[in-house]
């Protein structure tokens, strides 16, 4: 059984994307990704305001043994991020979906979603993979 | 085609993640390494090292053969079991591989030499060999189990063989005992205590799963370096290789310099480096600033260029990122290391940063 949330829409890259309804989207990594990374122990985060493209680096997570780059998922610009990570980068660990989310996006366009895969597609890209 | 150790299904049912590892498909942890880390400092942790390979030399040139083959000397080794750390250097000066050689007696020693060096190892102790009366037998048929942690010994001894419950027992550290085919070592990676087990291939698996049952978790690879890192021992690849002297990777204590009368390979190019001022240093370092420090990232003074870090990661015990760097000789108590095109401040140390469950540095 899957337990990828089908409430928002993933990049082959592995983040996830949530579609908060005002305009804005809050980006994490899936949990199928930090399984592939291990223990994190350092997260860099954009700064607030940053622009960001969508398939651009933007962050990094660093697990025990490597750092990985984070890709943002649509364009727009950093309009908070989850400083509870800086003291806590294992959160992405225990809870990628939820309280491991990275930052917020206000996108340009709000359309631009559309064209990632959805749970399913997801799920079979990872299978995929495996 | 990777090859498996004789543990290879052991790993599997414990949940190992497996990864290639010169030239072995062995466990990188068993869910998490972190945890794995901090069962190691805490308590008693076990890892296969089967990968590596047990080398057997016997024979009347034995000794001689070793006191000319590597930069420390075994003729330091008077007691049956004793340990020895060394280096073998290729003519320049350069580490071909480094290495644990026990001393059983003049015509006996034992050697554990890296996995993914292991054929040119062979090949190298082979072209040696010529000029003496030995033999050299690589023991494919053995396993090898790392027991580490402070309680490692306590839980391994009840398990072992009359014999070697005594013997185990008593064994002063860095020595060994053997007993038939079984050979318990008071040896590690770690920094901790604990034994290195070499027994018969076929009776690993319920050795393991006995370890197991007492309480001793399965640790994969990735606990074995930052272990190992935190214990400041340097990683064959990493911190040398065969461009780089003993002398700048750290180990100058490990070349034997007296006598001076005994000729080992390497030795005029290590005499000469010896008294240059400016060859490098082999230093500790833990990150003041935000980040994890990573093997290859460049190290500055300023503008200047000072050094590269040869190994680097975070440090659980410590909750830093650490690293081993070989750097210029003037190198002051910090320097800054470019991480991402940002430079971040770190201190330098003098290794270990962490032994016996404790943080051995102070910042």
């Amino acid at each position: 059984m899957s337990n990828t949330p089908t409430d928002r829409r993933y990049a082959k890259s592995h983040e996830w994307l949530k579609d908060e309804g005002d305009g804005s989207f809050t980006v994490g990594i899936t949990d199928h990704a930090q399984g592939l990374l291990g223990d994190l122990v350092f997260v860099e985060l954009p700064e607030i305001g940053t622009a960001v493209e969508a398939g651009n680096d933007c962050a990094v997570v660093e697990s025990v043994k490597a750092a990985s780059d984070v890709y943002s998922p649509v364009t727009g610009e950093v309009i908070a991020v989850n400083e509870a990570l800086d003291g806590a980068p294992e959160t992405i660990n225990e809870d990628a979906f939820g309280k491991g989310w990275m930052f917020k996006v206000k996108a340009a366009d709000a359309g631009e979603s559309d064209s990632l895969l959805d749970a399913a597609g997801y799920d079979a890209l990872v299978a995929e993979e495996e | 085609m990777s090859k498996q150790t004789v543990l290879y299904e052991k790993h599997q049912a414990m949940g190992a993640r497996l990864v290639p590892f010169g030239g072995w498909d062995m466990p990188l942890h068993y869910g998490s390494q972190l945890d794995e880390h901090h069962q190691v400092r805490r308590d008693a942790g076990m890892f296969d090292v089967s990968h590596m390979t047990v080398v057997d030399l016997k024979g009347d040139g034995a000794k001689s053969y070793l006191r000319y083959l590597l930069a420390n000397d075994v003729g330091r080794l008077k007691e049956s079991g004793k340990a020895l750390y060394s280096c073998m250097l290729n003519e320049q000066g350069g580490v071909v591989d480094d290495l644990i050689v026990y001393y059983l007696n003049d015509a006996w020693y034992r050697m554990v030499v890296n996995a993914g060096t292991t054929e040119k190892d062979l090949a190298w102790l082979d072209r040696m060999s010529a000029e003496y009366e030995v033999t050299i037998t690589p023991r494919r048929d053995l396993a090898m189990i790392a027991i580490q942690g402070p309680n490692a010994r306590g839980k391994a001894i009840p398990l072992l063989s009359a014999n070697l419950q005594q013997n185990g027992a008593d064994l002063k550290p860095f020595n060994a005992v053997a007993d038939d085919e079984w050979f318990v070592a008071r040896t590690g990676y770690t920094g901790e205590d604990g034994f290195e087990i070499m027994l018969p291939g076929d009776q690993a698996a319920d050795f393991w799963q006995q370890l197991n049952d007492v309480g001793v978790a399965p640790c994969g690879l990735g606990a074995r370096d930052t272990l190992r890192l935190e214990a400041g021992m340097n990683l064959y690849g990493s911190d040398m290789d065969e461009e780089t002297s003993p002398l700048e990777a750290g180990l100058g204590w490990t070349v034997a310099w007296e006598p001076e009368a005994r000729n080992f390979i390497g030795r005029p190019v290590l005499e000469r480096q010896r008294n240059d001022p400016q060859k490098k240093r082999f230093v500790g370092l833990v990150l003041t600033g935000r980040g994890v420090l990573r093997n290859h990232l460049k190290l500055f003074d300023g503008q200047k260029a000072i050094g590269e870090i040869t190994s680097g990661g975070f440090a659980p015990t410590l909750e830093r990122s650490i690293a081993l760097a070989r750097v210029e000789a003037d190198i002051g108590e910090t320097c800054e290391v470019e991480i991402r095109g940002k430079r971040v401040a770190a201190q330098v140390v003098k290794p270990p940063f962490a032994r016996n469950g404790k943080a051995t540095i102070t910042l």
